[in-house]
């Protein structure tokens, strides 16, 4: 494989560069529906190094689960949903595999083994009626090949790594004779048994209390560190995007809208859909001290069936020009190095130096 | 000041598992001792994690359970036992907001049918004439148009729904709105706008809120006071502003430095609680807290501590006066 520097979109090198997991082009997803055609991601296009965690945000709507979904192709199959562009993985082989064009036999062996995922409600993604160690020695017996014996000793191995007290006991627990956090503690046990490249993991804290959610985040940090696995984690909790992120893609209506480094997107937002998300949060610092009204963004995200013409955000953003943003969608600019930011006015609002 | 409402030892017991066959369940000490008032005009949030028995105590001061120790006093007078009939017309003086946007809305009824029901309960001998004319007010009060008036639940986006539980909640001009984590369902930027319109409509009103969230965020921004909960009991009660500046009790410091705080420069040392919230069939003796508790010593499994005032308004139920607890905010 030639090592190649993934620079811009247009060019399309077929492989990846050394320390890169995972690239993904020009992504776009759509849905048939009853009503019609619905685009629920476009042009997508983003890349992951080993180690590195990117946070995906955005409200409901935006396209960020489909995204982590079409990813791993668990998304419906065609003709109901179709979906284009390049997914470009590399395996534990070391192999680079574009997962879009991956027949579906294939596409299996990838899951679980090169690519995992962790979803937001462990109750619902864990099978009710089977033991936890059942379920976690299900993929490695699958990947490994290893015999009933062997892939339940590794399951309690996984387990006493994601901090479950007694794991050899808990191995014949049933899901509902464990709280809600260390459900979410089998779920991450299950998507590292076969220690893969790249984890993704929607929203895996937003059901869960704010302690248990540190204690969750806490051991998620650790594991990287150990496995240096990619992630990408979807939150629409900026709080925790701030303490976990490398890099921050935030979309809206289906496209990106700001892409950047974590400090200057917390520091220096170009987009103003991405100001506005940070200043509704209320701030902890200034708890108790009066009721000054939150900067609330007004209306609520287009429908995804008749989206409005040019930029997605027009109809919400305080900063709207008419005659300009809605006369046709604005690229994905590289406005400094590593921070892009779709906005025909990000110059003049960033005071006009680019 | 009056007080709207005062709560002494409020107790609530749910029937556990049996522990074997023929014999009795166990008690499950939901609300286990709770004391609190609100003042006319105030807002109260009662903050905890899954389990603490917050919306239990919410349920239980409207009675829609029936408590199994303690007394409730509306507007001074006592309705701890009162029959459904008496009750009655203190109901229409207090009414409930949900979480579930989605859930807490009938996707049958109309917009006019789900927010004049309680008019259809609470006044029935209005016309149509009249229903239809105060639906229609509560609309424009949360911001929805009366042309809305026909419409079905799925016609409207999730913040609209949560406006339409509101006006449900307000077509009766309540005093008290018990909220129970009305925003937790809600994207945030339109989080931000159910919550200032709640606290324009209490200044527009004069409603007395009791706020029922674990977000400490949104709890910071509204509150006057915060009680925060432990397994059944109130661990700490303060003014917004000291409880977040100057936390007393060592679960409310754990429960703030363990909120995400977006800004990637801020750096600081967490105090991550290990283990799980006990179970409240099987509660720790003395304490609740200490079994997680980093400053816990022997005497705190004696008897489980009262709540003391420690400073004007601030109470704390800890033994430990001799500790300094950190917090995220800082002393302004």
């Amino acid at each position: 494989m030639m090592p190649e520097a993934v620079t811009d979109r247009g060019a399309l090198p077929a492989a990846l560069a050394e320390d890169e997991i995972l690239a993904v082009r020009d992504l776009s997803i759509a849905f048939q529906t009853p009503a019609g055609r619905l685009a629920a991601v476009q042009d997508v296009s983003f890349t992951l190094r080993r180690g590195e965690t990117l946070a995906l945000v955005g409200e409901s709507g935006s396209g960020k689960s489909v995204t982590s979904l079409g990813i791993l192709r668990l998304t419906p199959r065609a003709p109901f949903c179709r979906i284009t562009g390049q997914v470009l993985l590399r395996g534990r082989d070391g192999r680079v595999r574009d997962l879009v064009a991956l027949p579906e036999e294939a596409m299996r062996e990838v899951r679980g083994r090169d690519a995992a995922m962790v979803f937001q409600e462990p109750m619902t993604s864990l099978n009710p009626v089977h033991r936890v160690g059942e379920q976690v020695a299900e993929a490695i017996r699958f990947h490994e090949g290893l015999g009933r014996r062997a892939a339940l000793t590794k399951a309690a191995e996984l387990l006493e790594l994601v901090g479950i007290p007694d794991p050899r006991r808990r191995l014949a627990s049933y899901p509902h004779e464990l709280s809600g956090g260390m459900r979410q503690r089998v779920m991450i046990a299950m998507a590292l048994s076969c220690e893969p490249q790249l984890l993704i993991a929607d929203e895996p804290t937003t059901a869960l209390d704010v302690t248990i959610q540190a204690q969750i985040l806490d051991l998620l940090r650790r594991l990287q560190e150990r496995t240096r696995m990619a992630v990408i984690f979807i939150t629409h909790n900026l709080g925790v995007v701030a303490e976990i992120a490398d890099r921050v893609m935030v979309m809206y209506a289906g496209r990106v809208v700001e892409q950047a480094p974590v400090r200057p997107l917390f520091g220096a937002p170009l987009m103003p859909y991405t100001r506005g998300l940070l200043r509704s949060v209320p701030r902890l610092d200034l708890a108790g001290l009066g009721r000054e009204k939150l900067a609330a963004i007004p209306g609520t995200v287009p429908d995804p069936l008749d989206p409005p013409p040019g930029c997605s955000f027009a109809p919400r953003c305080d900063h709207v020009e008419p005659g300009r943003c809605d006369a046709a969608l604005p690229g994905l600019d590289l406005a400094r190095p590593e921070h892009r930011v779709r906005c025909v006015r990000w110059a003049e609002l960033a005071g006009g130096v680019a | 000041m009056t007080a709207l409402l005062e709560v002494r030892d409020l107790r609530k017991w749910f029937a556990g598992p049996r522990p074997g066959p023929f014999r009795p369940r166990a008690k499950l000490h939901a609300v286990d001792g709770v004391s609190f008032d609100i003042q006319r005009g105030e807002v109260l949030s009662l903050v905890g994690e899954s389990g603490s028995g917050k919306t239990t105590v919410g349920r239980t001061v409207l009675r829609l359970a029936r408590p199994d120790g303690g007394t409730i006093r509306f507007g001074g007078t006592e309705i701890t036992s009162l029959s459904r009939d008496a009750l009655r017309p203190f109901r229409r003086r207090m009414q409930l907001v949900f979480q579930d946007p989605y859930a807490s809305l009938n996707p049958k009824m109309t917009v006019e049918e789900i927010v004049g029901a309680p008019l259809a309960i609470h006044e029935p001998a209005i016309g149509t004439a009249e229903r239809r004319r105060r639906v229609e007010e509560a609309l424009s009060l949360v911001g929805l148009l009366p042309s809305h008036i026909g419409r079905y639940p799925h016609e409207f986006s999730g913040g609209q729904r949560q406006r339409l539980g509101i006006a449900r909640a307000l077509i009766l001009r309540p005093e008290l709105l018990i909220a129970d984590e009305p925003v937790s369902a809600l994207d945030v930027s339109v989080q931000a706008q159910v919550v200032n319109l709640m606290l324009e409509l209490k200044e527009r009103l004069g409603l007395t809120i009791l706020f029922i969230s674990h977000d400490l965020a949104v709890v910071g921004h509204i509150s006057d006071r915060i009680a925060v909960m432990y397994l059944g009991r109130l661990v700490e009660v303060a003014p917004t502003r000291a409880l977040f500046t100057a936390p007393r009790h060592p679960y409310t410091e754990a429960l703030l430095s363990a909120v995400p705080i977006p800004d990637p420069m801020v750096r600081r040392e967490r105090i991550v609680l290990t283990g799980d919230v006990p179970s409240p069939l099987n509660p720790p003796s003395g304490c609740p807290f200490r079994t997680r508790c980093r400053y816990a010593l022997p005497a705190c499994a004696e008897a489980p501590p009262a709540l003391r005032e420690m400073a004007p308004g601030h109470w704390k139920a800890c033994i430990r006066d001799d500790i300094a607890l950190a917090s995220p905010v800082g002393v302004a």
